[in-house]
């Protein structure tokens, strides 16, 4: 007798409203990416939930390494530079 | 048999269809190949059911009786029911269960495109948003014939033998009675004489990819327009129908 | 500097409210723990669509069967996000199906008790689940990101569950003689098995004291099993519904319901494998899993002769 399957693992993204964007939802196991469409839509939009649907092999997720967060993350956070706020405008100035 | 009475009748037909094709896949509930799979032939059959309430709804106003759905679906017996043999047919194994989904759901498709146009309101507002599921049934079973007639020699061996087991079920969904014809010069029924060639081509074609042979036709069995059924609805129907005949005076 | 890999730092982010998530450091014991915990969780929804499942075909009412058909199919939707979110943790749900299959893995006990009424389906929703989502809007909070975020969806979604058991139960006992008492025999067959999902007393459960140092337990099973009994048993009373225990009482200082003592021989009994239904629920999961299997080989076949004609076609 063949090893047992569950067939492959895919992430679900769902799009809740058109205009917003995509987010994770969860996973399928599903044997090709017609039937992971088919049971993201039965397994994740039962109760109205979505408008569009992602599906993608869990393999192919590239994901950041928690160890190298000082060095990804830390250095954007003094960047004070790239929000509106860091600047000063001129009293009475409008529309900006 | 004026107007009223009769479309009260097609209505019934339609709902017991959609009831006890319904109910046969709720006995699938937790027994699916793979859990996905569970969850998608639930969604399908309450799809089943939500349409039964709204056939057998309209069934009851227009009998006018003041019955309920569920007296409809309860407390009739079998000789009494006129779904499709087709829907009775045993689960079987899941490439019978895709066999009977792929015949119905395309079946359904190209019927309730039709009945869209009927000059009964409520029942061209019934196809309008019953054909949204139907489509999707029918993607279901499509994708699954092709799948298992194309997968492994056993899967194709099993799937070949339901589609040739159930053949015989699908000629009834292309009569038309008396009722039907009557109804059809009010422009209210569906005239499925025209739907027979559709639907071999559509069947034709998920069967070619799915490597499969199409069976030639033979006799074809028939009976449900007048309530003479297989032994299998009267086993439905003693189990659906427990409570209600158990205890009649109960509300549930 | 710190280490990051340290057991140190992983409880210093825990105490500070921090999510860990699957590419983490955990100690491996809380990442055992976790495996445990959630599979069996997973496991609990999939055996637990059985004992429902049992009244689908004889539901009474188009809506009961279609109320009963959506609650199940939520369950095995359930079982499938805790899989996947267990699955973060680096076993495949082959494995899951495999250990509780062998055995090897456990399922809550409350599903190896048969649904012998329509009332069960009552008390299995009302009960059952009632007990359930107690447990479960506190695992909202649970330390591990995957798992907390697949409970915030279950309990969403479970918010029905429990009303769908008590309508059934309050219009049963409004019913006739018959009903009210089937409604009966439903509660005295379910109240005990219900009080015993939280697990045993805390002083009694090896795994607990871990469990809320980590954070994957939010409160102890003795906690929650209070919160349960001071919000049902009102309920049952305001329906006419007696609670099958002779001693309990209201503490009025407390404010707590006082109970008699669980039976915990019978539930160790369960646990260990004879309770009325275990055998017949293993033995239904394996049946389909088995008679499954030429479906889901024929679909990867399927796949890959695809793939590799694609491939040819390059």
């Amino acid at each position: 007798m063949a090893t047992d399957t569950q067939l492959d693992l895919w992430e679900v993204f769902i799009q809740s409203k058109a205009g917003l964007p995509y987010m994770h939802a969860g996973s399928v196991h599903a044997s090709d990416e017609k039937m992971a469409l088919q049971n993201a839509r039965d397994i994740y939009t039962r109760r109205g939930e979505g408008t569009s649907i992602w599906v993608m092999p869990s393999k192919y997720i590239v994901a950041s390494n928690p160890d190298d967060n000082d060095m990804l993350f830390d250095p954007s956070n003094d960047k004070i530079y790239r929000h509106p706020t860091f600047y000063v405008m001129p009293e009475g100035a409008k529309n900006i | 048999m004026n107007t009223q009475e009769a479309t009260y009748k097609y209505a019934l037909r339609l709902g017991d269809s959609a009831l006890v094709l319904g109910h046969r896949l709720s006995e699938l509930c937790s027994k699916g190949p793979i859990l996905e799979e569970d969850l998608a032939l639930t969604n399908i059959s309450l799809d089943m059911i939500g349409r039964t309430q709204a056939l057998l709804k309209y069934a009851c106003e227009l009998e006018m009786q003041g019955k309920t759905e569920d007296d409809l679906a309860y407390r009739r017996s079998e000789n009494h029911y006129y779904n499709y043999l087709m829907t009775e047919q045993p689960n079987g194994d899941f490439a019978h269960t895709i066999a009977r989904q792929l015949f119905i759901s395309v079946f359904e498709y190209l019927f309730y495109t039709e009945l869209e146009k009927s000059k009964d309101a409520t029942l061209a507002a019934i196809a309008t948003k019953t054909l949204k599921e139907i489509k999707y049934h029918m993607q279901h079973s499509v994708e699954w014939t092709i799948r298992l007639g194309d997968g492994t020699a056993e899967s194709h061996k099993r799937m070949q033998t339901a589609i040739n087991d159930l053949w015989m079920y699908t000629g009834e969904f292309f009569e038309m009675d008396h009722l039907d014809m009557f109804l059809l010069h009010q422009h209210i029924a569906v005239d499925t004489h025209p739907l027979k060639a559709k639907w071999q081509d559509y069947i034709k074609t998920a069967l070619t990819e799915a490597t499969l042979i199409m069976p030639i036709d033979s006799y074809m069995q028939t009976g449900s327009k007048k309530g003479i059924h297989s032994e299998n609805l009267g086993h439905i129907l003693s189990e659906m129908q427990y409570l209600q005949r158990a205890y009649p005076d109960a509300k549930w | 500097m710190h280490n990051e890999h340290s057991d140190a730092h992983f409880q210093l982010r825990i105490d500070n409210g921090e999510h860990i998530e699957a590419k983490d450091y955990m100690p491996d014991a809380y990442r055992k723990h976790l495996i445990r915990q959630m599979s069996q969780h997973a496991h609990s929804e999939v055996i637990g669509m059985q004992p429902e499942g049992n009244w689908i075909t004889r539901a009474p009412s188009l809506r009961a069967k279609q109320i009963l058909l959506a609650k199940i199919q939520d369950e095995g939707g359930h079982g499938l996000y805790l899989y996947s979110a267990a699955e973060t943790l680096g076993v495949s749900r082959v494995e899951f199906i495999e250990q509780l299959q062998s055995g090897k893995a456990k399922y809550s006990s409350i599903f190896n008790y048969p649904s012998l009424n329509w009332a069960d389906i009552g008390a299995i929703g009302w009960l059952v689940d009632g007990a359930a989502i107690v447990n479960q809007v506190s695992l909202q909070r649970t330390s591990y990101g995957p798992y907390s975020r697949a409970m915030v969806r279950i309990c969403k979604e479970e918010s029905f569950h429990q009303r769908q058991g008590y309508e059934i139960m309050a219009k049963m006992m409004k019913g006739t003689k018959d009903q009210q008492a089937m409604a009966q025999d439903a509660m005295n067959r379910w109240w005990w098995p219900s009080l015993m999902m939280f697990g045993p007393h805390d002083t009694d459960s090896p795994n607990s004291s871990n469990a809320v140092k980590w954070k994957i337990k939010r409160e102890t099973n003795d906690e929650l099993r209070q919160k349960f009994i001071d919000k049902t048993i009102p309920q049952a009373e305001l329906i006419g519904l007696t609670v099958p225990d002779k001693n309990f009482k209201l503490d009025e200082k407390t404010g707590h319901y006082k109970i008699s003592e669980i039976n915990w021989d019978e539930f160790h009994r369960v646990i260990e494998g004879h309770g009325p239904c275990n055998k017949q629920r293993l033995d239904h999961h394996i049946k389909y899993h088995q008679e499954g299997e030429w479906v889901r080989e024929a679909a990867l076949a399927y796949k890959q002769k695809h793939l590799k004609k694609e491939l040819q076609t390059v």
